[in-house]
């Protein structure tokens, strides 16, 4: 192949203002971390409360969770991701369809609508996990919190969760990830993160080997620093005895 | 203080409890007994409720527990439970174990309630370990946190759940100890186990249960001693001399 490698692309000027293409790639990087790390807050708080559900003897919030899980969990996340930008809007009372499509910035409806999708879809996989590590604890521990007096809030807050959140550190980790590379899928709607950052930049400058280059270096480094930051989560709230933490 | 009046409970088809009478008085140390699958460990989960009844009352402290108005969280602050395997909380040091249900359920200040947890501890002998996390403690130690767990909500009534049957042999005197010690300080206590000896020592009243029923209950003495029933009878032969 003969291609000539350029890698000094990323200081040339793009032509508006003194901007230059590796500026387009940290917006973009900046817009993925800020859909990413947004949609993972929401997607955690839904999902332990759905997690939560599965496990209560109340059968109707444990089948609503149940529901919830298999219908964004069996949906395609792009398909989700258009309904939620091109479907859900029109649905919504007329004085927000208002807002939502002619008020707003069209960066801000799509960063919402991304937003939106990411953590409706990761909730129902951390979900999952909140369940599991619940259930994975042995029933005198539920026998114990109850037995001293505690409510079943106070059992979850207390007993169950520091517990369950301990045991599901490595799973979410990889949900951790995942969303931000899910995250991409923001360049379908026009949202200028990383990826369409990249893809921009190839196309305006047909050095497409470098730019997806630098979004492959940009997408490895960012994971492998979070994965460095939930390790050190990991250690940090570790406990004797209790997965993989010293005697 | 605990009172069951004519308590079934069925699980499924099984008839787990056949029409249960029995009262435990103020200050007493009542010890039950009776062969694996008889009942015994289901009967005192009910005083607390940790498995509901099909028929029948639990009065506990003059409150019917098997109410549905009654609200199980206040009664069970005031009743301690002493598990087969500890289940102290594995993520809690053991200082933090003791004072959880104080602080949270009773809200107790925290100065106050590790306070009360570092006199617990000494009373079963482990203050030194009260920065410890369960899983660094032999079982012996981990059953005597969960009593002082079980002390620090300031109960009415001590219920055990076969709390020495989980623990090696040699660390089974250490437990006994402390509950005679509590025994003798006045507390009311019923307890499942099969330590004779504790019975013997300890108990005011030995209740014998075999197939969901009581068959029998006496004084220590005279159970061990003259037991009237063959069930029990055979019971005592089996456990006191588990080779013949």
């Amino acid at each position: 192949m003969n291609y000539n490698w350029d890698w000094n692309v990323f200081f040339k000027s793009t032509g508006i203002g003194s901007e230059i293409y590796l500026d387009w790639f940290i917006s973009g990087l900046g817009w993925t971390i800020a859909v990413a790390l947004v949609a993972w807050i929401v997607a955690l708080i839904i999902g332990s409360i759905l997690g939560v559900m599965r496990t209560l003897p109340n059968k109707a919030a444990a089948s609503f969770a149940a529901g919830y899980v298999e219908l964004f969990r069996n949906v395609p996340l792009l398909v989700q991701l258009f309904v939620w930008y091109f479907l859900v809007p029109d649905y919504l009372p007329e004085q927000t369809q208002i807002w939502f499509k002619q008020e707003l910035a069209p960066t801000t409806s799509a960063y919402i609508s991304v937003v939106v999708c990411l953590a409706l879809f990761t909730a129902a996989r951390v979900c999952e996990q909140v369940r599991t590590g619940i259930q994975a604890l042995p029933k005198g521990q539920s026998a114990a919190a109850l037995a001293v007096g505690f409510n079943q809030a106070q059992m979850y807050r207390h007993v169950l969760l520091p517990q369950a959140f301990r045991i599901i550190i490595p799973p979410l980790t990889s949900e951790f990830l995942n969303i931000f590379k899910n995250s991409s899928v923001a360049s379908l709607i026009g949202l200028m993160e990383l990826l369409a950052q990249t893809k921009q930049t190839a196309e305006f400058t047909a050095n497409m080997f470098e730019a997806f280059t630098l979004a492959t270096i940009i997408y490895f480094v960012l994971n492998m620093s979070l994965m460095g930051l939930m390790s050190w989560v990991e250690r940090k709230v570790r406990v004797p005895g209790m997965m993989g933490g010293a005697k | 203080m605990i009172r069951f009046n004519n308590v079934h409970k069925w699980f499924k088809d099984l008839h787990v409890l056949k029409g249960v009478n029995l009262e435990v008085t103020q200050g007493e140390v009542v010890v039950v007994c009776g062969p694996s699958g008889s009942g015994k460990s289901t009967l005192i989960r009910t005083v607390n409720q940790l498995e509901t009844i099909n028929e029948g009352e639990i009065w506990v402290d003059g409150v019917n527990v098997t109410d549905p108005k009654t609200n199980l969280n206040a009664l069970r602050a005031e009743v301690g439970f002493v598990f087969q395997h500890f289940n102290l909380y594995p993520h809690l040091s053991v200082l933090e174990n003791i004072t959880l249900s104080p602080i949270k359920v009773k809200g107790m200040d925290k100065v106050a309630a590790e306070k009360q947890a570092i006199n617990l501890l000494e009373k079963v002998g482990l203050a030194h370990k009260k920065d410890a996390f369960p899983s660094q403690l032999s079982g012996g130690q981990q059953q005597r946190v969960a009593i002082a767990r079980g002390l620090a909500m300031e109960p009415r009534v001590m219920l055990f759940d076969e709390p020495t049957s989980a623990l090696d042999p040699e660390m089974i005197g250490e437990v006994l100890k402390v509950m005679k010690d509590l025994a003798e300080s006045g507390m009311t206590m019923m307890v499942v186990t099969h330590e004779m000896g504790f019975a013997r020592e300890v108990a005011d009243r030995v209740v014998f249960v075999d197939h969901g029923e009581i068959i029998e209950q006496a004084h220590p003495e005279s159970f061990f001693t003259n037991p009237q029933h063959d069930r029990a009878k055979q019971f005592l032969r089996q456990l006191l001399t588990p080779m013949n």
